[in-house]
């Protein structure tokens, strides 16, 4: 936590999860990942240091969109796949206000599409946090546009004939300013991704690997059930190698400028060998937003932050800069602007 | 052309009305600008209609691509920007061949015959040249060669052929200068300052514009000029202002009366993008503009900037309307402020985008899912788009709601006199922000307003939620309880209504009782305020009665209405109000309708006002 980010008091009253519980009974289905989701959610809050009645939370449709109705934070649950863009003119308005995004693969990547895209290259100052189960599970199971191609759902009784889009891609493309993945059963590193986005300052782009045991039970089970995940995730690190497995003896490399998978210590190769994480990067990104189970082991944690201006930044500078050049605006004069005349 | 030998003589006239056409690459609506302003600044009562294509550059010389300015100035008080002109000037064959139609016999003609080539005519379907093959012998023809004219004025300055052509309408300005004797330093002054950075245009321009008031003076074509008085308006400072420009200032008012910042959210559409580019303009007012990714998205950062306290405003046209309706739904139900400005053009669909009509109403009205009623103020004449600009927050701060402010084409591009308003006598519209913790209920009403509180994102201790699903009267969690839908539909019905008890009542323009009251709404003001003052003139029994409120009506218009015979409603649309007010008041109202794309003429209000005042008389129906 920056002292920048913090405009409460310094005699703040100590926060914990607690407070951050509101009095509404959570109705998600038992076993639902958003459980998990928001647990970690209302866990991480205290950490930003932000009073709670600064804190905002913004959902579109879906079974994500009730979250905010669960924070003791101000909410608004908004219309299906506009709370990107109910953020963006929140935030303009009030850039004291730290603002979270919660959205779905449906809401965001379907009908919200373009307010995704278009809040990321802005770079508002928003946390998005979109609940990726490849499925619409509150319209009782339709294909959602993160849906394996031939999926069979109840809306394609015959198997999809959409290809599934990439979010991570997606948020790259947009010049998002913080991109990263995690899983809603990694509890840890779910607590510390959420808290690394809640730490940046612009855009930041988080996909959770969700279970929706309802109508896609399993749906991320192949590389996140705990018997496997440390074989078939890669969880990176910035300036680090890019290592995983159970016995941390594998890792990525590039050959020319295609990953690889190698074992450490066959074929003479070492850690040295390996490919290092680098945030910065926006070739390693590109990579990272394209490998995926079961070619390549799936990346979690943070895959891309740089910093650059946020949008209301750059907004609240072009407004001072106009004052200073031209002084505050005189209403009276501005009225009476251009040519007059007087009828006497 | 014959040139007359006789000196030229002066007259007086009331009114005179121009109209410039030309290619829309011709300039005319820069030429109406500049004598419009002239004309204002001289003191004469002005009303404008620019009348443009869509396109931007159409085949040059073509009939899509003829752009037309009209303006009417006057020594006494004017309302519309006249039926048909006095004088047409018309730079092309396509020019002439779409305008003729409107020049009524006698008027005068001037044209550029160095346009009317076998290849310009051909393009329009001339078979011969209209000039000199005796169809124009009805009107008064002034066929001058403004091109070769202009070009020899401009000679020994560095400009291409093409620079020295973009000029002409400069020519054509300066002729009109002088037929009636305006002085030129205004516009003089104006190419300076918009070509500071370019002084040979600037010395090409004020050339054109000197030499096509010489010609006038020197060749003694025209053996008359023509003097207009000023106007006697009320007294004032006055300056010209066409309906986008009061509505931008007027939303930048409201937001100081209102002691919050202004956000506007837009996505760019004909004829609502000069409201975003003024807006845009005024950083310095702390004005936040942000140009969206989609209509959707503008009214959304609208609503995000409402819900955290700032005027958050959007505008647009029809189309747009159609695309933030959902948006506009969730307003509805969560109970923020917000406007919604509807610069109505023809539609359905893309439509005819530059053109005006009035056909929104009922999509503003009734163009959401279920019961979800919000106010509507529709001003009639551009200056007005001041004071509704600052009347639609009133009514969205007091009220805690969505407000659609309903102007059209006509309205955003037309121009007239605008005394300028003293801003210390406007009254303050603004509101607190709910703080106080004890007791807060997010949909705890206000028992006179009904309007909730509004508890802004920042204020400790009242931390709630809030969205598009229904919620618990008072309290405000999400609540599938059957009754309680059924009391909150009532309640927000019940708040837009009381509103009509907070608004002026109806008035009425001649005696308050009658044959015929002509009722209307937003744009059509002038044309049926003109139609009701020649009738009264003639001694008839009509009256004028104008809505600026579409929702709720004034809490008098029954009575209005009800005593009249007959009640006309003249509207640029197939019949909206009309169903409005007879559905409402059980009146049996008439519909006079057109979709043209162009506003009213005097005289087709004044026609069918007279056809009714007949059947009345006639004991028909």
């Amino acid at each position: 936590m920056t002292e920048t980010r913090n405009d409460s008091p310094l005699d703040l009253p100590v926060l914990t999860r607690k407070d951050f519980v509101s009095d509404q009974e959570v109705r998600w289905c038992p076993g639902c990942g958003d459980y998990s989701i928001l647990a970690q959610t209302q866990k991480v809050m205290p950490d930003f240091g932000y009073p709670k009645e600064n804190i905002v939370f913004i959902s579109g449709i879906g079974c994500s969109g009730r979250l905010p109705y669960y924070m003791n934070t101000y909410g608004f649950h908004t219309i299906h796949g506009r709370a990107p863009a109910i953020a963006t003119g929140l935030k303009a308005a009030r850039p004291d206000l730290m603002v979270w995004v919660i959205t779905g693969d449906g809401d965001a990547l379907s009908i919200g599409g373009n307010h995704l895209i278009h809040s990321l290259r802005r770079n508002v100052d928003l946390r998005i946090i979109m609940f990726n189960n490849r499925i619409y599970g509150l319209t009782k199971g339709q294909a959602s546009p993160t849906s394996e191609f031939g999926k069979v759902t109840k809306s394609s009784p015959f198997g999809t004939i959409d290809y599934p889009i990439s979010p991570l891609a997606i948020a790259l493309a947009a010049e998002a300013s913080f991109i990263a993945r995690s899983v809603d059963t990694h509890t840890e590193h779910l607590q510390g991704t959420l808290e690394a986005a809640g730490k940046h300052r612009g855009s930041a782009f988080v996909e959770v690997l969700q279970n929706c045991n309802i109508f896609n039970d399993g749906a991320h089970r192949e590389f996140t059930d705990r018997e496997v995940r440390d074989d078939r995730t890669l969880s990176l690190q910035h300036g680090k190698p890019m290592i995983f497995g159970k016995d941390r003896n594998r890792g990525i490399r590039l050959n020319g400028h295609q990953p690889e998978i190698v074992t450490i210590g066959e074929d003479r190769i070492s850690e040295a060998d390996l490919l290092l994480h680098d945030e910065t990067d926006p070739l390693i990104a590109f990579m990272l937003a394209h490998i995926y189970w079961p070619e390549f082991p799936v990346p979690v944690g943070v895959i891309r932050r740089i910093s650059r201006p946020t949008h209301d930044e750059l907004i609240t500078n072009q407004i001072e800069q106009a004052i200073a050049t031209r002084g505050r605006g005189d209403l009276r004069r501005l009225l009476a602007g251009g040519e007059t005349w007087t009828v006497e | 052309m014959t040139v007359q030998e006789r000196p030229t003589e002066q007259r007086t006239l009331e009114r005179v009305t121009i109209r410039f056409a030309g290619d829309s690459g011709d300039g005319m609506q820069l030429t109406g600008t500049q004598f419009t302003r002239t004309a204002a600044v001289f003191g004469n009562d002005i009303s404008t209609y620019p009348d443009f294509p869509a396109e931007i550059r159409a085949p040059a010389g073509s009939l899509p691509g003829v752009s037309g300015f009209q303006l009417s100035f006057s020594s006494t008080e004017i309302h519309t920007p006249g039926d048909e002109p006095d004088v047409l000037v018309a730079m092309n064959p396509a020019a002439l061949k779409s305008n003729i139609g409107d020049l009524p016999a006698g008027g005068a003609l001037v044209v550029n015959e160095d346009a009317f080539t076998p290849t310009n005519l051909n393009k329009v379907g001339y078979t011969t040249n209209p000039l000199t093959d005796g169809s124009l012998g009805a009107y008064n023809l002034f066929s001058i060669p403004v091109s070769t004219l202009n070009a020899r004025a401009l000679e020994g300055l560095e400009l291409t052929n093409k620079q020295v052509d973009l000029t002409k309408n400069f020519f054509a300005l300066g002729l009109m200068f002088w037929l009636y004797e305006r002085r030129m330093d205004g516009t003089l002054a104006w190419i300076d300052d918009k070509f500071s950075k370019r002084p040979v245009i600037a010395e090409g321009n004020k050339r054109a514009l000197k030499a096509g008031y010489a010609f006038g003076e020197t060749t003694e074509i025209f053996h008359e000029r023509y003097i207009v008085p000023p106007a006697r308006l009320r007294p004032g400072v006055y300056r010209n202002i066409t309906g986008n420009e009061a509505t931008a200032l007027g939303f930048v008012a409201a937001s100081q009366l209102a002691e919050r910042p202004l956000f506007y959210g837009s996505y760019p559409i004909t004829p609502a993008s000069d409201i975003l580019h003024q807006l845009a303009g005024y950083k310095n007012f702390g004005v936040k503009t942000f140009q969206a990714e989609d209509e959707i998205a503008a009214i959304g950062a609208a609503i995000g900037a409402s819900y955290g306290g700032a005027l958050g405003m959007t505008g647009t046209s029809g189309p747009g309307v159609a695309l933030k309706s959902e948006a506009l739904g969730l307003a509805v139900m969560v109970e923020l402020p917000l406007v919604l400005i509807d610069v109505q053009r023809a539609g359905p669909s893309t439509g005819m985008p530059t053109k005006t009509e009035q056909a929104d109403l009922l999509q503003v009205l009734f163009g959401r899912n279920s019961d979800s009623p919000l106010p509507v103020v529709a001003p009639a004449t551009p200056g007005e788009c001041f004071r509704y600009a600052i009347e639609a927050w009133r009514l969205a701060l007091k009220y805690m709601t969505p407000v659609v402010f309903m102007s059209d084409a006509f309205l955003a591009n037309g121009a007239e006199p605008w005394p300028i308003p003293d801003f210390d006598t406007l009254e303050s519209i603004a509101v607190p922000n709910r703080t106080e913790k004890a007791g807060f209920y997010p949909y705890l009403r206000d028992p006179d307003t009904l309007a909730r509180p509004w508890a802004v994102p920042g204020t400790p201790g009242l931390e709630h939620r809030i969205g598009g699903l229904e919620k618990a009267d008072i309290l405000g969690n999400v609540s599938y309880d059957p009754d309680n839908h059924h009391r909150m539909q009532v309640l927000r019905q019940a708040k837009i209504a009381g509103i009509a008890n907070d608004i002026p009542p109806l008035e009425v323009y001649g005696a308050d009782r009658g044959e015929l009251l002509i009722l209307g709404w937003g744009s059509t003001y002038g044309a049926i305020r003109s139609a009701v003052e020649r009738m009264r003139g003639r001694g008839l029994a009509v009256s004028h009665a104008h809505l600026r409120h579409m929702n709720p009506f004034p809490a008098n218009t029954g009575d209005v209405l009800g005593a009249f015979r007959r009640v006309l409603i003249p509207e640029l649309n197939l019949g909206q109000l009309l169903m409005l007010i007879r559905s409402r008041y059980l009146v049996d109202a008439v519909g006079y309708n057109r979709v043209r794309g162009k506003p009213f003429r005097i005289v087709e209000i004044e026609t069918e006002a007279d056809r009714i005042l007949a059947e009345l008389k006639a004991g028909v129906r």
